[in-house]
């Protein structure tokens, strides 16, 4: 049915389409999103040139790191769908083990227990639970009847908070914001009563008082202080997000010019190849450049909610409901803390910012939406 | 589960979904609304602000500080320039830090404890945590080379350059050229706003001599530049620059050979020399000996160094020439001749018999000439001439109380006694030539006759610089043309035209008799310096003079045995020559030296030798004995001492030759036993 209508919409690049769709399914890719990616790869480097000092080794070592992510994208594409949720207790499992593991014997890097060292291979499990965890809620949630039950509610609850707390532990607030909201976008996804969201609400709201008092770290609530008054400690914990701002505010309509970031290229930016580097982009590309960037960010997203929309098993549609705006997530926090409206939490710029195993869990994520979005054309070809 | 339930639950959840995501689309329009109108207002809104203060976070202006001018000497001889000086500085942000690099420097290079306590006071001082403090100065080559091979464990440690002054002829010139110093508090709060734009980038500023009175032209004008510095405050770029305009050059009159003659002639005896070119005032020589090196002040002298040239009983740091005053006894008396004549109180031709005593009218106290405790009697019968020559004491002591002291007091200006002679440096004192009104409102007495007769030859209230004593000297060679003395000569391209202050006339004969008075002290047969003229090569005239003591304040720091050595009196000496056009006018005074004639008439001769003749003394070289000075023994014995430096040279390359040749014999002897072997084998 769905073939035809498809066919009846595009008469005229019918044949060309069903072409290249066949192509697209048997090879599982989705050639927009994988277009979209290509520009989002070419725009990260090139900033990375520049906001890293124009040290071509690192801006190298991050393309390695892309072509690993494409090829890790390419094979996730390649799982059918179904494995994937049965293989979810796994992942979970699998994941909550080496985030122990990180506590009993993680390397210590900047104040935080976040890596893992196996061999020569370095990388941070939380990575892995960003994945895992939307995969085990949206495969939990798709066995039974929705929107779920409270019981399933509460259950999945205890599945998003588990793995959260031990990232909050190490501690990586910003990851734990990712996965504990992968989750919970899961869950939202589901079609979780309205009157559970508000009561959710309403309990977020009370808990702030006990969060800031007892959950928090110092660092961490300073960081919520200086967002809302950053000239209170200008030289301290205030200066990031002055010169962030600064560096912003300074790239006006159209930006310095590429390399011609004066705030970044003079060390004013701290942090501008990793989490602030949005702050470069912005300096030198202007706000031209980040409406650019957000619309390509848009299509991504977008099209990431299409292809959940399309699907036709519940597993799929949550898992890349979920995937999709988690994205949003990252783009958001890193650009509203950037610029002032968001505390600074930790969260890198997604495929910008310097960071290999970041920019393989993304594609990883992008590999998983290629499969879903590929599975259900497999469903409704006439072979099957 | 059944199928049909199944299906009918699927599509139900389909629509679920699709109403989520619509809800979601819309949450993230409205995020993604609230992101572009935060950047909207960030970078159109209050794009000019934020631009503005990345600017000034990068770009600061920074002063360039103009080079110092150069002073030279009347030939070009450098006697002042400009010399890099390397300067540690250390960075500091943090204080365990701070404290590890200053350990580590330590064992790196000299620093001592004044270094430090001056570092830490200047840190807590500067502006901005990231300024660079100076901790030591003066860096030498090998210290420089060390701490750039440990750069990398010396982070915020910087060497820079700065030019400094330096002074080629070390103490040769310090009380005439001065020195620059780092400028004090008290005189940046002196400052006028253009004068702290002017010395922005400067550290340096003349303290005194001609470096202070020539401080103006010296310096230059101050340039500034735009620099990019990056967050840590280092320079990465120079964005735009307005130079800097170098100090204009100083020409002086001074002659260092001249100043260098004088030195050599003193022969290291405390006391005071002037030359000056009669012709233009211009001061061709000014020693005050000792001096002091003047480098040692450039960058701050250390307190040790300080209160060593403070304590020093031979006081190097006083400027004997322009500052000590002196009774200046019978220099004096071709003036207080000269008023006689003028005023009619004498005349060419009168003449007194002397028998070595005089009394006022009415008065029972006996005044003794000098000659009176050598032969027992007088000059005998002495006119004008013969008393200048003679330096007869009682014809000045007749004459003197027969003009009154009102015709002396009026007199004495006319050759810049009393007054300040307007030299072009600082700290200058002015004497003391006195009158009536002086003493009433100065000691609260009247004026005795008594008084008259002591001043007529230049003792009690009177006094006197060597340098007002050779102005007063060029004034008698000048036949009464008063030419202000002074060092400079041209200032850049400008010359500095000489000034006259004043033009005394009187009858032609009377300057003929007092100057051939004074041509006698040097040429008659009965001149007190006679010895000293001995077989010149032109005539020249001169009067020698005795200054009495003041009791020096007694000092547990000076031993009496010292103390008795300068309760001598001091040796004077003015002359001119030659006397027909004279050129140079000379005045010399050596400390506790007592005979003038015989002490400092032939430091006198040398100045007139070396600037008419060219005969130059060097401070290493041979040094007439006293009375015994004639350019020709000076050049033969200075013949000898160079054959025998050169057979010296000539016998330490012989030996040296000869180690060579025996170093080379055992090496290739050596050689033919390695040769030997390798036959052998």
């Amino acid at each position: 049915m769905s073939k035809q209508d498809f066919l009846r919409r595009m008469p005229e690049a019918a044949s060309a389409f069903s072409r290249r769709a066949r192509l697209a399914e048997r090879l599982h890719i989705d050639f927009f999103l994988l277009l979209l990616l290509m520009l989002l790869t070419v725009i990260g480097l090139t900033v990375l040139y520049s906001a890293s000092g124009h040290n071509l080794p690192s801006v190298e070592k991050q393309g390695t790191f892309f072509m690993i992510a494409y090829v890790t994208m390419f094979i996730v594409a390649q799982i059918p769908v179904e494995f994937m949720r049965r293989m979810a207790p796994f992942a979970y499992v699998g994941g909550v083990l080496l985030l122990l593991a990180v506590t009993i014997f993680g390397d210590i890097s900047m104040g935080a227990q976040r890596w893992l060292q196996i061999g020569s291979f370095r990388f941070q499990p939380s990575e892995i639970m960003k994945l895992a965890m939307p995969i085990t809620i949206a495969a939990y949630l798709s066995r039974g009847f929705l929107p779920p039950r409270f019981t399933q509610v509460i259950i999945v609850l205890g599945l998003i908070g588990l793995p959260t707390a031990l990232i909050i532990e190490q501690p990586d607030l910003g990851t734990s914001i990712l996965v504990a909201t992968s989750g919970i976008m899961v869950l939202f996804f589901s079609g979780l009563l309205w009157r559970y969201i508000a009561a959710a609400v309403v309990v977020f709201g009370a808990s702030l008082w006990p969060i800031w008092h007892f959950m928090l770290h110092d660092y961490q609530r300073q960081r919520v202080l200086t967002m809302l008054d950053p000239t209170q400690d200008p030289l301290g914990t205030g200066w990031n997000i002055i010169q962030s701002k600064t560096a912003i505010g300074s790239g006006g309509l159209s930006g310095k010019g590429w390399m011609e970031g004066t705030q970044s290229r003079l060390d004013f930016l701290p942090e501008g190849h990793t989490d602030f580097i949005i702050a470069v982009m912005s300096e030198e590309f202007g706000l031209l450049g980040v409406i650019l960037l957000l619309a390509i960010y848009a299509m991504v997203i977008i099209r990431g909610l299409m292809i959940a929309v399309n699907s036709q098993s519940s597993f799929g549609r949550l898992l890349a409901a979920a995937v999709s705006s988690t994205f949003f997530v990252y783009v958001f926090v890193n650009m509203g803390m950037v610029s002032g409206i968001v505390p600074v939490v930790g969260v890198p710029l997604p495929l910008i910012s310097q960071g290999g195993t970041a920019i393989v869990a993304l594609f990883a994520g992008f590999g998983l939406l290629m499969a879903i979005a590929t599975e259900k054309k497999r469903v409704m070809t006439p072979q099957s | 589960m059944q199928e049909s339930q199944q299906f009918k639950d699927h599509q139900r959840e389909a629509k679920i979904f699709r109403s989520r995501v619509v809800v979601m689309a819309v949450f993230m329009l409205l995020l993604v609304s609230i992101l572009v109108y935060r950047y909207y207002d960030l970078q159109i809104v209050n794009y000019e602000e934020y631009a503005t203060q990345s600017d000034r976070n990068r770009v600061h202006v920074q002063p360039v500080p103009p080079t110092r001018g150069l002073i030279f000497d009347r030939n070009g001889e450098l006697l002042a320039d400009n010399k890099a000086s390397f300067t540690l500085s250390v960075v500091s942000a943090d204080a365990t830090e701070l404290n590890n690099t200053i350990e580590l420097l330590k064992s790196l290079i000299e620093i001592s404890a004044s270094d430090l306590g001056k570092f830490y006071k200047a840190q807590k001082q500067r502006r901005h945590k990231l300024d660079p403090v100076p901790l030591r100065y003066r860096l030498t080559e090998e210290e420089i080379a060390r701490l750039a091979v440990n750069q990398h464990l010396l982070d915020g440690v910087e060497v820079n350059a700065e030019l400094v002054r330096n002074y080629p002829h070390k103490d040769m010139f310090a009380h005439v050229i001065g020195y620059t110093g780092r400028i004090s508090e008290k005189e940046v709060d002196a400052f006028t706003p253009e004068q702290l734009q002017r010395y922005s980038g400067t550290h340096a500023i003349g303290k005194i001599g001609i470096e202070a009175s020539y401080e103006d032209v010296l310096l230059g004008e101050v340039g500034s530049q735009n620099v990019e510095t990056n967050a840590r405050g280092r320079v990465m770029r120079i964005l735009d620059r307005i130079d800097s305009k170098q100090g204009s050059d100083l020409r002086l009159h001074l002659d260092a050979r001249m100043q260098e003659t004088a030195v050599a002639a003193m022969r290291g005896r405390r006391g005071a020399v002037v030359a000056i070119d009669v012709k233009t005032g211009g001061v061709l020589a000014a020693v005050s000996y000792p001096g002091f090196d003047p480098n040692l002040f450039v960058t701050g002298i250390g307190y040790r160094d300080y209160k060593s040239l403070n304590e020093d009983i031979d006081t190097p740091l006083f400027n004997r020439f322009l500052q000590a005053q002196y009774p200046p006894g019978s220099t004096i008396k071709p003036v207080i001749g000269l008023a006689g004549l003028h005023t009619g109180f004498t005349d060419v031709n009168r003449a007194i018999s002397d028998r070595g005593v005089f009394t006022l009218p009415g008065s029972s106290r006996l005044y003794r000439d000098w000659v009176l405790a050598r032969t027992g009697g007088g000059h005998g019968r002495v006119d004008l001439k013969a008393a200048i020559s003679q330096s007869c004491d009682t014809y000045f002591w007749d004459l003197g109380n027969r003009m009154g002291i009102d015709n002396i007091s009026s007199f004495g200006g006319h050759f810049g006694l009393g007054n300040l002679t307007g030299i072009d440096i600082p700290s200058e004192r002015k004497g003391l030539w006195p009158s009536r009104e002086w003493k009433r409102a100065a000691r609260r007495e009247a004026w005795y006759p008594g008084d008259t007769v002591n001043i007529s030859i230049g003792q009690g209230m009177v006094l006197a610089t060597p340098m007002q004593l050779a102005v007063m000297t060029a004034t008698i060679a000048n036949r009464g043309v008063r030419y202000r003395p002074q060092f400079i000569q041209k200032i850049g391209d400008q010359v500095h035209e000489p000034i006259v202050d004043e033009i005394f006339e009187t009858k032609p004969e009377y300057w003929d008799a007092i100057i051939g008075g004074m041509e006698e002290v040097m040429h008659g047969a009965r001149g007190t310096a006679r010895r000293v003229s001995e077989r010149s090569e032109y005539r020249m005239a001169g009067k020698s003079g005795t200054a009495q003591v003041v009791a020096i304040a007694q000092n547990a720091k000076y031993n009496s045995a010292l103390l008795k050595e300068r309760h001598r009196d001091h040796a004077l000496f003015v002359a001119f020559a030659p006397v027909e056009a004279p050129q140079i006018a000379v005045a010399v005074m050596l400390e506790n030296a007592e005979g003038g004639s015989s002490q400092a008439a032939p430091v006198a001769r040398a100045m007139m030798d070396a600037h008419l003749l060219g005969y130059y003394l060097k401070a290493d070289e041979f040094v007439p004995p006293v009375g015994f000075h004639h350019a020709a023994i000076i050049k033969r014995a200075n013949n000898y001492i160079a054959e025998r430096k050169a057979v010296r040279v000539a016998k330490e390359a012989e030996l040296a030759a000869k180690a060579a040749v025996q170093a080379v014999d055992t090496s290739s002897s050596a050689a033919s036993a390695a040769v030997l072997e390798t036959t052998h084998e």
